[in-house]
């Protein structure tokens, strides 16, 4: 059971990154990686829907009729993210001012509909827990490692904190097309390491 | 005029996918040739239309009046995938060759950020109907010019010489990056 876990665990972060390996939710990765600050607000809050979504998928996946789990899946998701969208304007407001439209576009992330179709339908719901708990941190980490590269190099500071101030600010890695670059070399980067150390 | 420039800004300006980040999964993971990106952007265009018509009279008629906003997303959703399966079934009836095209996209497009995402924007940004409509119709035409020029940029990529660490999607995200650079010249064009 444990070493299933941790296999699952290491899964999510690592061998299969929704973000680096598969391309999943690249969406709210492109836009809110401007800032560490901001990265790490929305793959907590996209967490927190996976964890909870996908253990409620895993509940009651046998009382849902097949044929219409979508749409229920769709309004349940939604419903949690309303909860999560609220709790947000309610306690951390700039964050939820930065992240606008983003945070009700967690219902449709592409992460949320393929965890819970590929994973949580099949598996038992601890498992289901452990798999989104991973995926959501696999997607954190990589939003995080974006964030602190566009910070750094766009604007010279790491979450706020001045770092490099002897180099001028390239403000194009704080605009969009900075996203899709860093994004590009990350992958490629993440690319190569998988295969120095024997992934396929 | 103002029309004119509300069409200019949300198609290329505001460019759906490069500047707003709104679609990009159909933008990545279909658009290798450029056959099957005019009938996909046709058929998302289609869909955003009549979705966030629908979404814009809901919005009015039923969550305003009686103040519950909040639960904007859940309707949404709600009224995007049953609009989705409807129009699915419309097609299929009266033009079985459009069916043909367009139809396995469309339970793909049901899931699409940008359709619930113009739905979204529509709602907080307090436009009329007419303006609604403009805004929407420019935006997906946007998402249908930059989804057509990445996939011919892709196909010339495609015979190229790329680095092994690049070759595959890392390459087709930095040639995304230098078609969003491009796209920033309209930036300054519509104020």
């Amino acid at each position: 059971m444990l070493k299933q876990a941790l296999k699952t665990l290491r899964e999510g972060i690592f061998d299969n990154n929704p973000t680096l390996k598969q391309y999943l939710g690249m969406c709210p990765a492109l836009a809110v990686s401007t800032s560490v600050a901001n990265a790490l607000g929305m793959g907590l809050a996209t967490t927190a829907a996976l964890v909870v979504g996908c253990t409620s998928v895993s509940i009651f996946k046998n009382s849902i009729p097949r044929k219409i789990r979508l749409p229920v899946y769709l309004v349940m998701i939604s419903g949690l993210v309303t909860v999560i969208q609220l709790l947000m304007n309610a306690y951390w407001h700039g964050l939820y001012k930065m992240l606008g439209i983003f945070i009700p576009l967690i219902v449709i992330n592409c992460i949320m509909l393929f965890r819970s179709e590929s994973f949580a339908l099949k598996n038992g719901v601890f498992i289901s827990f452990v798999d989104a708990l991973a995926n959501g941190l696999g997607f954190t980490l990589a939003l995080v490692l974006m964030g602190a590269i566009r910070e750094i190099v766009g604007n010279g500071t790491l979450l706020g904190a001045p770092i490099v101030t002897t180099m001028p600010k390239t403000l194009i890695f704080l605009l969009p097309p900075g996203g899709f670059l860093v994004v590009g070399f990350l992958v490629a980067g993440y690319g190569y390491i998988y295969k120095k150390i024997g992934g396929k | 005029m103002e029309y004119i420039m509300l069409f200019i800004s949300s198609s290329l300006v505001n460019n759906f996918i490069l500047i707003r980040f709104l679609g990009i999964c159909p933008f990545m993971g279909v658009s290798r040739s450029i056959n099957v990106s005019v009938s996909i952007s046709l058929a998302i265009m289609f869909v955003m239309t009549a979705s966030s018509s629908a979404t814009w009279l809901v919005y009015r008629l039923v969550l305003v009046p009686l103040g519950i906003q909040f639960m904007q997303t859940v309707v949404f959703i709600l009224i995007i995938a049953s609009l989705v399966q409807f129009v699915e079934m419309a097609i299929e009836k009266t033009s079985p060759q459009m069916h043909v095209a367009l139809g396995i996209y469309l339970p793909l497009i049901a899931t699409n950020c940008a359709v619930l995402g113009i739905a979204l924007i529509n709602a907080q940004d307090n436009r009329g109907f007419l303006e609604m409509l403009v805004f929407t119709i420019g935006s997906a035409a946007g998402m249908g010019v930059a989804q057509v020029l990445f996939a011919g940029i892709r196909e010339r990529v495609s015979f190229s010489d790329v680095p092994q660490a690049f070759k595959g999607m890392p390459i087709a995200f930095i040639s995304a990056g230098i078609l969003a650079i491009a796209f920033m010249g309209f930036a300054g064009l519509v104020k």
